[in-house]
């Protein structure tokens, strides 16, 4: 951790949910910066009128001075870096396994969590899941502050409680109520094919739909 | 403001579940000829290959539309690009501009539907490389002098060498890029000179106009010739007399697509509250009243600068007769009140 008041956030992937996550952390006042496989140059113009404030960074530097990582590429893009790359790191997985838009993926197929296979590939990483099933326009349109009511929540999971603590600030500070539901195996409640994904739910109504089901 | 239609052929409902695909590319030609008859300024056909969207080969629909109509507009909203030979579209599409007399476009998109993938017998891992190619060499052989042979090399098809690309239209063909709002398509529109069409299918219209803004910041950087800078919308819409009858009929239609694809894309199915939110003010569903929705057009106009606009009608099963009724609102009452409100009319 820096000395900053908040951390400081570096997102990997400068797409649409990219972006999104960009812009709503500005404005909970974050220090942001952003990296693609294209190098800062390709981003200086689009940050330039999509973000102001948010910083262009290449990859290696962007994983070495973040204090919280977002992955929010496609999917098949986490082969593009190598697990040391993210060692020591917390990583928020935003990204999902989802077939029918991206095509069959050998090493997802299966009745597992595809965040769990991330953390064995990012082994030294802390991960957790959250951000991928929320449309990435909602993030701005449905966000409101803590004090709200019915503010919608936010599913996360992961193996590591700090870096649970540090996702669930960073949750609410963007305009939602992060709800743990466990351990990273306890995403597959979360993914694509559950009443969780892409739908507006409360914290209290994602406990519900959560509770019974054994994990 | 140029106002028009898009559609993908859907399908009618039969007393046993889906009626014939047949059926479907008769109506939307039909639908066609009746959007130039009523003075609509553009119609394009989505390439698909569903059973509920069987308009699989849109160039063949908008070459028997250009035999048949007099002023509109015609063009693909998207083809499928990547899954297609760019030589073969540009010689299908080339064909029906020259019989339409210079009135068929082509609007080129990755596409969100991956059915032409397998189909076709392409790899989705190839999704982004496949279309930057494929994509090129469309805009290659398009500028292609009088009959300027083509030399070409690339990943996935078959080189060119010394080829004449024929038939050429008099003049190019007009080709927009589509984009569903990665920033990164924006610049990429205007990094190649084209002018781009937003496909924004949910959540709140505004949301686009930072990109919108991005790509004429870009048009800038890569000076773009100011006339080719242009920006179309394209959004789901329905329109009746009676707004609520327009609400509940899109909902009925809107609402099962949403439903049906959710399930083969693993998201529940929109509820009515999130439409009823979506289908007013800002938000990207255009069902409503001729009055509603020109307002709602007006006030879009004011905040981007769009100069076209069209709508996709015919989602769920919508009846025929009641598309057809939306089509005729659009040219005669809705387009009259944009016309009158904003003076520029391209």
């Amino acid at each position: 951790m820096t000395s900053q008041m908040t951390p400081l956030l570096g997102i990997i992937g400068a797409g649409r949910l990219g972006t999104a996550v960009a812009r709503q952390a500005l404005r909970a006042g974050y220090s942001v910066q952003l990296a693609n496989s294209r190098g800062p140059a390709s981003l200086a113009l689009p940050l330039s009128v999509l973000l102001p404030g948010a910083k262009a960074a290449e990859l290696t530097e962007l994983a070495r001075t973040s204090d919280l990582i977002v992955l929010a590429l496609p999917l098949h893009a986490y082969r593009s870096m190598s697990p040391e790359l993210l060692a020591g790191k917390v990583v928020i997985d935003a990204m999902n396994y989802w077939s029918p838009t991206e095509g069959r993926i050998e090493e997802f197929v299966g009745s597992h969590s595809s965040s769990e296979y991330l953390q064995t590939y990012f082994s030294k990483s802390r991960l957790v899941k959250t951000l991928n099933h929320i449309a990435y326009h909602e993030l701005e349109e449905d966000a409101l502050p803590a004090d709200a009511v019915n503010r919608r929540g936010l599913a996360l999971a992961g193996d590591d409680l700090s870096a649970k603590q540090l996702v669930s600030q960073l949750i609410n500070e963007l305009g939602f109520e992060a709800v743990d539901l466990g351990p990273l195996a306890r995403g597959v409640l979360f993914e694509p094919d559950t009443p969780l994904f892409n739908t507006r739910l409360s914290a209290a109504q994602i406990r519900t739909l959560t509770a019974t089901t054994p994990s | 403001m140029e106002l028009g239609v898009y559609s993908f052929g859907d399908v009618q409902r039969s007393q046993t579940g889906l009626g014939p695909t047949s059926q479907a590319i008769t109506n939307l030609l039909e639908a066609i000829q009746l959007a130039d008859k009523v003075g609509l300024d553009f119609f394009g056909v989505g390439e698909h290959h569903t059973a509920y969207f069987p308009a699989s080969s849109p160039a063949t629909i908008l070459a028997a539309a250009a035999a048949t109509t007099t002023h509109i507009t015609l063009s693909s909203a998207v083809s499928v690009l990547s899954t297609d030979d760019p030589v073969r579209v540009y010689q299908q599409f080339a064909t029906a501009n020259i019989i339409s007399g210079g009135r068929v476009e082509i609007v080129a998109g990755r596409g969100s539907s991956t059915e032409s993938f397998p189909l076709f017998g392409y790899d989705l891992r190839d999704y982004d490389a496949l279309y930057a190619e494929k994509l090129a060499l469309l805009l290659q052989i398009n500028d292609l002098g009088p009959n300027e042979p083509l030399t070409w090399e690339g990943q996935f098809r078959a080189p060119l060498q010394n080829i004449a690309i024929v038939p050429q239209p008099d003049s190019p063909l007009t080709i927009w890029l589509a984009t569903g709002g990665n920033p990164e398509s924006s610049i990429r529109a205007a990094a190649l000179g084209l002018p781009i069409a937003y496909a924004i299918i949910g959540g709140h219209m505004s949301r686009f106009a930072p990109l919108v803004d991005l790509y004429r910041r870009a048009a800038e950087q890569y000076e773009m010739k100011p006339s080719d800078v242009k920006i179309a919308i394209a959004s789901p819409g329905y329109i009746a007399e009676d707004a609520k009858d327009a609400k509940d009929t899109f909902w009925k239609h809107w609402g099962w697509t949403m439903a049906t694809l959710g399930k083969v894309r693993g998201f529940a199915a929109p509820s009515r509250a999130h439409y009823d939110a979506e289908s007013q003010q800002d938000g990207a569903l255009f069902a409503g009243s001729p009055d509603e929705i020109a307002d709602r057009i007006i006030a879009l106009h004011a905040s981007i600068g769009h100069s076209r606009h069209f709508f996709q009608m015919d989602v769920g099963q919508l009846p025929h007769d009641k598309f057809l009724r939306s089509i005729e609102l659009l040219g005669t009452e809705v387009a009259p009140r944009v016309r009158a409100a904003i003076k520029d009319k391209k």
